[in-house]
């Protein structure tokens, strides 16, 4: 499980950090002669036989319908090695402002899963910072915290973020925008931590190596931070494997209903907007790359859970 | 605890809810930067101000929170801004088409769901496992934003379905039986979008549940006093394992909200999660509140009905001191 999870968070953390040196072109540059352009597909095969991977130019072919041709006598060579910036090459095509999606949807992936990142952080940190001083100092602590929590779970998660994002100023700077939207997830994600980190700790408090450590004169917050919480490490791995991507896709409803970021900013929700039309996303699905991408993260996370012991056994008590 | 007090707590808790989610909403609504009044006045001060003494926005916060509860106890949620109609009126309907939606998906993911739970839990190999198995974990990385823009895609690729809405343009002027077949045509892919997901989370569960179910001693007494082993399975394994299973409806209960509220922004259904979205959006604080207050009444009453029903398949459950 730790292996896994560790393996996810590097695969993510290396496209999220070396997305600029990924992303072929600037994720906001507008080629206004290829708006939804499609993606070009790369071809190591001509009539001259193998050759290093390259794509043919695209011409547009009717300005009405947006249609595009392959020009084969056109090859180019792959985006990267490529340095013409008037004629660029679009792997996975380009959006209703002729951007290039994969430049954008790398961009975004710096974005959304740090953002999910910091916020998944922030709700494990408040959780079991709340949940192991209910669980450890019990009675009318222990009950004031878990009432309180009882009740924001019971409430649907996405209508609290929705609300308290609705109600703050729309038009925010990027990164005011990030820090909100990671303090407002942290904000609803902690109960659930919370909740499991305080059963934990109300168990193991009893446990003789608690009672020997308490009776070697350690302290509450030793215990706490030194004994206890780490006990709750597995539970608080597998949280965190659950909240990654419940904040991604948090991120991608807000901005996708234009509560998020502005949308000339890449990221995964950001990207959707340009699927919202369903005569658009019908005519160039490629604009679905964000949700491909998103499917496949939280397809990564559920894998890593299913095929984990500790993972079966919190879905079954949930 | 006795059946009767513990249905009398949920009851209190279910008011709890409802007022303090509303009166949390229109609190924070109050208390936000930017009011109604500013909507389609240009920026203009004069204007603005002559429209919020008009609306009674000009008023403490105490004030006019004192004068909605005093009026909402009596189930009055007063006018909404945005749609100059009672909110009361607007809220009915609205809820009603979120939980035709909601029980639609519902009942689309328990006939898929539970079945398939009982074949994968009962069978612990074989191809037709895999493959469900397979599925349902790829239908759960599929969450309702997802679900609903693939649903969209699919409908307006195949045209076997309409792209959006919940009725087509001329339906108040149809007959009842006909204004039921376009809603019947509009349903299914939102509830699926939203069912989807919910029947592989049952399908696990309810395999998880019945595998160990069928461990029991009591199953394999069963067998021995000579039912077929399917029906030893089914009368007595899956009896059991019904606890547990009834015990994720009650949780199922918020995700289907929550997962309705961008199902009917993707697919234009007319629902409570919309109707809330466009309050926040326009700052319609009376419709803000009456939202939450919908919602959270809808949910705990959903919460609830599970809750009984696992007392009554189960009847354990109440036992435990639960709030």
């Amino acid at each position: 499980m730790t292996r896994r999870v560790a393996l996810l968070l590097a695969a993510l953390g290396i496209i999220a950090v070396a997305a600029p040196w990924l992303a072929p072109y600037s994720p906001e540059t507008q080629y206004r002669r290829f708006l939804y352009a499609p993606p070009m597909r790369p071809h190591v095969i001509d009539a001259g036989g193998w050759r290093t991977p390259f794509v043919y130019a695209i011409e547009m072919t009717d300005q009405l319908s947006q249609r595009y041709a392959e020009d084969r006598d056109r090859p180019r060579p792959l985006p990267w090695f490529d340095s013409d910036a008037v004629d660029p090459v679009f792997l996975l095509g380009a959006d209703s402002y002729g951007r290039d999606l994969l430049s954008r949807l790398l961009h975004g992936a710096r974005l959304s899963l740090s953002l999910s990142l910091v916020a998944a952080l922030g709700a494990l940190l408040m959780g079991a910072a709340i949940g192991g001083v209910a669980g450890y100092r019990g009675g009318w602590v222990d009950e004031a915290a878990m009432r309180s929590v009882d009740f924001v779970v019971v409430l649907p998660v996405i209508y609290v973020a929705l609300v308290l994002r609705a109600l703050l100023p729309l038009a925010l700077a990027p990164p005011t925008v990030f820090v909100m939207m990671a303090g407002i997830f942290a904000l609803v994600g902690w109960p659930f931590v919370a909740r499991g980190v305080r059963g934990i700790v109300a168990a193991e408090r009893e446990r003789e190596y608690v009672v020997a450590a308490r009776s070697l004169g350690a302290g509450t917050g030793r215990i706490v931070a030194r004994h206890l919480l780490p006990a709750c490490a597995g539970y608080l791995l597998v949280q965190f494997t659950l909240l990654l991507p419940a904040f991604i896709l948090g991120e991608a409803t807000l901005s996708y209903v234009g509560l998020g970021f502005p949308e000339h900013v890449a990221s995964w929700g950001t990207m959707l907007i340009e699927a919202a039309n369903p005569n658009a996303m019908q005519r160039f699905p490629w604009t679905l790359a964000p949700a491909v991408a998103i499917f496949l993260v939280v397809l990564v996370a559920n894998v890593v859970l299913q095929s984990d012991k500790i993972g079966s056994n919190l879905i079954r008590r949930a | 605890m006795t059946l009767g007090r513990f249905l009398l707590r949920r009851a209190l808790f279910a008011l709890l809810l409802t007022f303090v989610a509303s009166s949390a909403a229109l609190l924070l609504t109050l208390l936000s930067p930017g009011d109604f009044a500013a909507d389609g006045t240009f920026g203009d001060p004069e204007l603005m101000a002559a429209r919020r003494t008009q609306l009674g926005l000009d008023r403490p916060v105490a004030a006019q929170y004192a004068d909605w509860v005093s009026r909402a106890v009596r189930l009055d949620f007063g006018q909404s801004l945005l749609y100059s109609r009672p909110v009361a009126g607007l809220l009915g309907e609205r809820a009603l088409n979120t939980a035709v939606l909601a029980a639609a998906a519902l009942g689309v993911a328990t006939v898929l769901g539970i079945p398939l739970g009982i074949y994968t839990g009962t069978r612990q190999r074989g191809a037709g496992v895999r493959v469900v198995r397979t599925l349902s974990v790829v239908m759960l990385s599929m969450p309702p934003l997802i679900a609903s823009l693939v649903m969209v895609l699919f409908a307006a690729r195949t045209g076997w379905f309409p792209v959006g809405g919940m009725m087509s343009a001329g339906a108040s002027e149809m007959s009842w039986a006909g204004w039921m077949a376009d809603v019947a045509h509009h349903i299914p892919l939102p509830a699926l979008a939203l069912a989807l997901p919910l029947a592989a989370t049952l399908e696990r569960l309810q395999g998880q549940a019945m595998s160990d179910a069928i461990r029991q001693p009591f199953v394999r007494a069963a067998e021995a006093r000579g039912l077929s082993s399917d029906q030893a399975m089914l009368r007595h394994g899956w009896r059991v394992s019904l606890g547990a299973v009834l015990g994720l409806y009650g949780l199922m209960i918020g995700s289907l909200f929550s997962g309705s509220f961008i199902v009917e922004v993707v697919t234009a259904w007319p629902g409570l999660g919309r109707l809330m979205y466009d309050a926040l959006r326009a700052r319609d604080l009376y419709l803000v509140a009456g939202c939450a207050a919908a919602g959270a009444f809808c949910l705990a009453v959903g919460t609830f009905l599970a809750d009984v029903l696992l007392a009554v398949a189960d009847p354990r459950a109440h036992m435990e001191a639960r709030s």
